[in-house]
């Protein structure tokens, strides 16, 4: 034996027109926690797919040995036979089944031909304390946060007898505190003798867990670090991923110049009937030419709801209070109104309500503009796709041509493609919603690069995240949200990791 | 070397748009063959393709409606109800031709927009809101046509919709003249518009097709009309439910490809709540797609009415469930966003075909429906067996 639990060898896979893995080595150490890591589009959910026979075998080329054998999977559950359990990018649970049905799903506790429930359920609440989740297993799985649907799904994995746990960016979409229990979650679950992989773009939770770390860069194996040789810091990682030094990950604005007021809420409450509750509650708030305005606040804290009250209000709630667009009283009927005076909105769930998946990269850049590339209704298509090749040069959209279809793009380039469909119709107001969600730090770097490039050219942005070092990074000014009311407004200089946290749990 | 190479890859990349052509091209080699070329006769070809027309406006708009991710099953009954309507007008009210068919038109539209209006702004699920529909219109058919039954047309304007003949001006060794400039003319239309958008892209710099594979596209494409030209010309020429038909074809294919709304109509379809977001108002393209849907109903009941010369109790029955047939032959998706008008014609003359081949091959009709049946669900499978593929 090797010690090595996981051997993948010489592994290569082309899509049409694509290379996205190109010999690739990946070995993993028995009992370790082993984290992926590598650009947007670097290969990495490629080769873990791979790896979990969703591309069965003979569609790729090498050899993967687990456990000392070589494998062969056809499809998905023939690894998850073998002890192989991967969690994707995406969760797959079921939004209106309740957690022990989610747990089991597909993996039924039976009793002769029929489906045992009281053994179901019991067995759900062991898998639950496993993975520290306190809740019923009856409830609805829709009514978790986020960061609880993630331990349902590793509940899931673990009533599976997994050996091989692949996580595939599970904390991209959670907060801080959920974050800080998953990773102390692998470490408990490593303790029990599971060999976890984890695919992360959030550098320091890869320092923190990591004991080996392997980079891929552009579909090859650049090395693989060693976490007890102190190998794993910023710096190594940066500079293998991106194969250069990136000084300071938050550029520099060199003169600000801000101007009049933008957009004004004075008394802003809305209230949605669907929950029954006010969402927002009585908000002033402001944002002026020229600044990054950062919104930070726990999940479910309303940030998103502020911004789509203001975006043409499509979750239809009732408002109150005043919206002054440039000192001038308005009231948006429908987003197309919203966008019409200059505000645009990027989605924090860009395969949700972002972006078009079935379409290619161009009619997705192009589709809140299209009158821009049109003349009286008809579509000039050589502009669009000029227009639409300078949006994907400047922006580093990473794809084998205009014509890829984005569900097919790794998860960083489709968020690339939803910030440049909005770029596209040139706004004033630029609200981001979670803007470097699931992205690497090269790209960020872009990201933010283009945040002070667009200020500096006289748009505003106003920027929400759950990443306090993002918000402390960019913005001018900060506020703060906690349970649908504006907490605190805190200049840039004064702000800080702890004055944030505390008026986010106040 | 490098062409058939080119070949083989363009084939393979597009097989889900080529795929229809090359069913439809062996159905009619299979029947051709079987009854001794007297498929493809002048006569039959040009009866098929009469027959095809008001499935074919119907299927147009269906593929739309089917593309935003509903369904309409109204369509039928709705054509029936507005071809007795339209049978009404003239012979009761003795309203003249020209007056009749806009009058129906608008009268199509409404109801489509009702139907839109339940949907979109009610949010009742399209199945129900267009079953009610469909009861409705079935229930308003049998009365307007109660005391009466059958109401006979003596209008020959109007039945020269679904039975007439564009004027031939000149009968050339036994062809008709027009029809045969007519069909020169869409050769020469398509080889310069063809021209003009490859020129246009080397301007812009853009991915062409090598200039061979360019020519060959060309030169098959401008056969197939032509053909299609000449065994139509041997007959009576191009029917006026053919140059409908074409009219639809064409001015459909032109809004969902080159416009504004018809890309609105695709976002829509492959993503509503993305859609709403971008700015596109949502319940306006279902009240669009709705409308226009309508309006072609009113135009198939207008063709069917047309072809009987009469309006009968029965009219429309069933055609809403061979026009989403003919729909998916064509290569629409239920999950919404995929489709094109084009692939609807293709489907209905691909079913159309089949009937009547099965007819000159003396099929009986039960063996006629379950074949069909089997053909639609072959249809899907290639559909979905090669999207997975490519996926
Ligand atoms: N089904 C597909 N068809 C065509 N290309 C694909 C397909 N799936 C992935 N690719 C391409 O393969 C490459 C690797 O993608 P992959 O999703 O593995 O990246 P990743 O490392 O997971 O990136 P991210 O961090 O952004 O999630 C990308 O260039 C992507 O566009
Ligand atoms: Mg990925």
């Amino acid at each position: 034996m090797s010690g090595y639990i996981l051997e993948m060898n010489e592994i290569s896979k082309s899509f049409t027109g694509v290379k996205a893995l190109s010999n690739v080595n990946f070995k993993v150490r028995k009992g370790e926690i082993h984290c992926l890591i590598g650009e947007n589009g670097a290969g990495k959910s490629t080769l873990m797919k791979v790896l979990s026979g969703v591309y069965p075998y003979g569609t790729y080329e090498g050899d993967i040995v687990f456990e000392g054998s070589v494998q062969q999977f056809n499809k998905i559950s023939d690894s998850v036979q073998t002890g192989i359990v991967i969690i994707y990018q995406e969760l797959a649970l079921f939004p209106d089944l309740t957690v022990y049905e989610n747990i089991f799903v597909g993996n039924e506790v039976k009793r002769g031909n029929l489906v045992d429930w009281n053994k179901t359920i019991a067995e759900a609440k062991k898998m639950l304390k496993r993975v520290g989740l306190d809740v019923s297993p009856e409830t609805l799985v829709k009514d978790l946060s986020v960061g609880k649907q993630q331990l349902v799904e590793i509940a899931k994995a673990l009533s599976k007898d997994v050996k091989l746990l692949i996580l595939d960016e599970p904390t991209a979409a959670l907060n801080e505190d959920d974050s800080e229990n998953l990773l102390k979650l692998l470490g408990e679950l490593k303790k029990q003798g599971i060999t976890s992989i984890m695919i992360s773009h959030k550098l320091k939770e890869v320092i923190s867990i990591a004991d080996q770390a392997t980079v891929l860069r552009d579909g090859k194996t650049i090395c693989t670090l060693d976490g007890s040789s102190g190998e794993i810091s910023e710096n190594m990682i940066i500079k293998n991923m991106v194969g250069r030094d990136i000084e300071d990950i938050y550029p520099k604005r060199p003169h600000k110049k801000i101007g009049e007021t933008i957009l004004e809420l004075n008394n802003w409450s809305a209230y949605s009937t669907e929950l029954a509750r006010h969402v927002l509650r009585d908000i002033d708030f402001h944002v002026k030419k020229g600044e990054i305005v950062g919104i930070a606040g726990l999940m479910g804290s309303g940030r998103t709801e502020l911004a789509l009250s203001v975006f043409g209000n499509p979750k239809n709630y009732k408002l109150e209070g005043q919206l002054k667009v440039l000192g001038v009283e308005k009231t948006f009927k429908h987003t197309s109104d919203a966008i019409k005076s200059g505000i645009a909105y990027v989605t924090e769930d860009r395969k949700g309500d972002g972006l078009f998946l079935i379409q290619d990269i161009k009619n997705n850049i192009t589709a809140a503009n299209l009158n821009a590339v049109a003349d009286k209704g008809i579509i000039n298509e050589n502009e669009e796709v000029k227009r639409a090749t300078e949006y994907k040069r400047s922006m580093y959209i990473k794809a084998s041509s205009l014509e890829q279809t984005v569900g097919n793009l790794s998860g960083g380039n489709q968020q690339k493609v939803s910030l440049g469909k909005w770029l596209f119709v040139g706004p004033k107001l630029l609200i981001l919603d979670e803007p470097t969600r699931g992205i690497d730090v090269g790209a960020k770097f872009e990201i933010y690069t283009i945040m002070n490039q667009l200020i500096s050219e006289g748009m505003s942005i106003i920027m929400i995240s759950s990443e306090l070092g993002e918000v402390l990074g960019m913005s001018d000014r900060v506020y703060v949200m906690a349970e649908g009311r504006m907490k605190g407004e805190l200049p840039i200089e004064e702000a800080n990791q702890e004055n944030i946290m505390q008026l986010a749990t106040q | 070397m490098g062409f058939i190479n080119e070949a083989r890859t363009l084939v393979k990349e597009n097989i889900r748009d080529y795929g229809m052509y090359i069913a439809l091209f062996v159905i009619m080699l299979t029947f051709s063959i079987m009854t001794d070329g007297l498929f493809m006769s002048s006569r039959n070809i040009s009866n098929l393709l009469d027959s095809t027309g008001y499935i074919a406006v119907l299927a147009v708009g269906m593929t739309l409606v089917i593309v935003i991710r509903h369904i309409d099953l109204s369509v039928g009954f709705a054509a029936g109800f507005l071809g007795a309507i339209a049978a009404i007008l003239l012979t009761k009210m003795g309203l003249p031709v020209y007056v009749t068919i806009p009058v129906i038109l608008v009268l199509g539209i409404f109801i489509g927009l009702f139907n839109g209006l339940l949907i979109a702004k009610y949010a009742i699920p399209s199945f129900v809101a267009t079953l009610a529909g469909m009861l409705i219109f079935r229930g308003a058919l049998l009365q307007v046509t109660e005391k009466t039954g059958t109401i006979i047309i003596k209008d020959d304007a109007f039945n020269a919709i679904g039975n007439g003949f564009i004027p031939s001006l000149m009968i050339v060794n036994g062809l008709h003249l027009l029809s045969l400039i007519l069909g020169l003319l869409s050769i020469l239309f398509y080889i310069y518009s063809e021209i003009s958008t490859r020129r246009n892209k080397i301007k812009y710099q853009f991915d062409v097709v090598s200039k061979g594979i360019f020519t060959f596209k060309l030169v098959f494409v401008s056969a197939i009309i032509a053909y299609v030209t000449w065994i139509l010309a041997g007959y009576n020429g191009f029917s006026w439910t053919v140059v409908i038909m074409l009219l639809v074809v064409v001015a459909y294919h032109f809004l969902t490809t080159k416009t504004v709304l018809g890309r609105h109509i695709y976002a829509v379809g492959s993503n509503p709540e993305a859609a709403h977001l971008s700015g596109i108002n949502v319940n306006k393209i279902t009240y669009m797609v709705f409308g226009s849907m309508g309006m072609l109903a009113a135009l198939s009941g207008i063709l069917f009415t047309s072809r009987l010369q009469s309006a009968t109790t029965t009219a429309g029955t069933l055609f809403e469930l061979d026009a989403i047939a003919a729909a998916y032959v064509g290569g629409v998706s239920s999950a919404g966003g995929v489709g094109k008008v084009t692939g609807a014609i293709i489907g209905a003359i691909v079913m159309a075909s089949l009937s009547s081949g099965m007819n000159l091959l003396g099929v009986g009709v039960s063996m006629q429906y379950m074949i069909r049946g089997g053909v639609l669900v072959a249809a899907v499978l290639f559909d979905v067996i090669t999207r997975k593929k490519r996926g």
